[in-house]
């Protein structure tokens, strides 16, 4: 069975979700600690929302360098998948596994609703089950979403694909180019700020949207 | 022994959410004549020497850890051995 590991930081708030999620995909979750450098042999990994170290210094900028993460940086670079959700998007970035950074929303406030978003590339490792322009709803809950980065990295984002997600009608955060979520080159690693893990069982949350981004994951080790 | 302080400022280009706020706030209470708030973080490091060594690996600290360079700049300095605005025994 393919197994998902799901890191815990201190201050991690969706990592029992996130495992959750990766049991309803059909995978076994695992439990990865902050402290460890060990990734237990793990065929993804999860890095889930929350307020990792509290967000002292900058969101995610104490997180980069927990043990766990030398791992994950190095794994990653020889092509696990690897999801950044929300906390673990600014993690990704401050990590330079992806490029750009997130900052305190335009409008000051947190926001916490139902967001629609567009696929923009489905064939990275965690989109493959989605169609290319397909919306999706999925909860989106954030302080420091405003994703920037210079207009070269920008353009070069834009021109390679790498913008994977895009808010569809009021843009949440102030974000450049309504961008939702990033790959980086080789499409293993993508990071984006709203919460699949919360859209998958019709019981809760606005429905089952974010369960492809378990079962692509799934589909990706497959292959 | 000798303080080393690092300033941590948003990019010029950055958008600085909650220098703005500070800013609006202060026609509200009065006063009219500042035209701009930028809000960015200080950490003062205290250090056996602040030998080029030291600074060097300060330099490093900051550009790591303190700020992160996508968003922010960083200045290093020395903190001369007087306390601005006198010492706490001058206001006693």
């Amino acid at each position: 069975m393919t197994r998902v590991g799901v890191v815990t930081f201190p201050g991690s708030l969706d990592d029992v979700d996130a495992r959750r999620a990766v049991r309803l995909a059909g995978a076994e979750p695992v439990a990865l600690w902050h402290g460890d450098h060990d990734l237990q042999g793990v065929d993804a990994v999860v890095l889930p929302g929350g307020f990792s170290y509290g967000d002292y210094l900058r969101c995610g900028a104490i997180a980069r360098f927990a043990p766990v993460m030398t791992e994950v940086v190095s794994a990653a670079s020889s092509g696990l998948p690897v999801l950044g959700i929300c906390n673990g998007f600014q993690i990704l970035c401050e990590s330079h596994l992806l490029p750009g950074a997130l900052i305190r929303n335009d409008h000051r406030t947190f926001i916490c609703r139902d967001q629609v978003l567009r696929v923009e590339n489905a064939s990275t490792a965690w989109t493959v089950d989605y169609e290319q322009g397909q919306e999706l709803t999925i909860p989106l809950k954030n302080g420091e979403g405003g994703f920037v980065a210079d207009a070269k990295t920008i353009a070069r984002l834009e021109g390679e694909g790498r913008v994977v997600f895009r808010y569809v009608g009021t843009n949440p955060n102030g974000s450049i180019a309504d961008i939702a979520g990033i790959t980086n080159e080789r499409g293993n690693v993508v990071g984006l700020m709203p919460h699949p893990e919360h859209a998958v069982e019709d019981l809760c949350g606005p429905g089952t949207d974010g369960l492809g981004f378990f079962t692509s994951a799934l589909r990706s080790v497959l292959v | 022994m000798p303080r080393v302080i690092v300033d941590v400022m948003p990019k010029p280009e950055i958008l600085d959410p909650q220098g703005k706020a500070v800013h609006g706030a202060l026609p509200r209470l009065g006063f009219t004549g500042i035209t701009d708030v930028r809000q960015g973080k200080r950490f003062e490091l205290e250090v056996d020497q602040a030998d080029e060594a030291t600074l060097a690996e300060i330099a490093q600290v900051a550009e790591t850890l303190l700020s992160n360079p996508v968003i922010e700049d960083y200045a290093v300095r020395v903190e001369d051995g007087a306390v601005e605005g006198g010492t706490v025994e001058d206001w006693a």
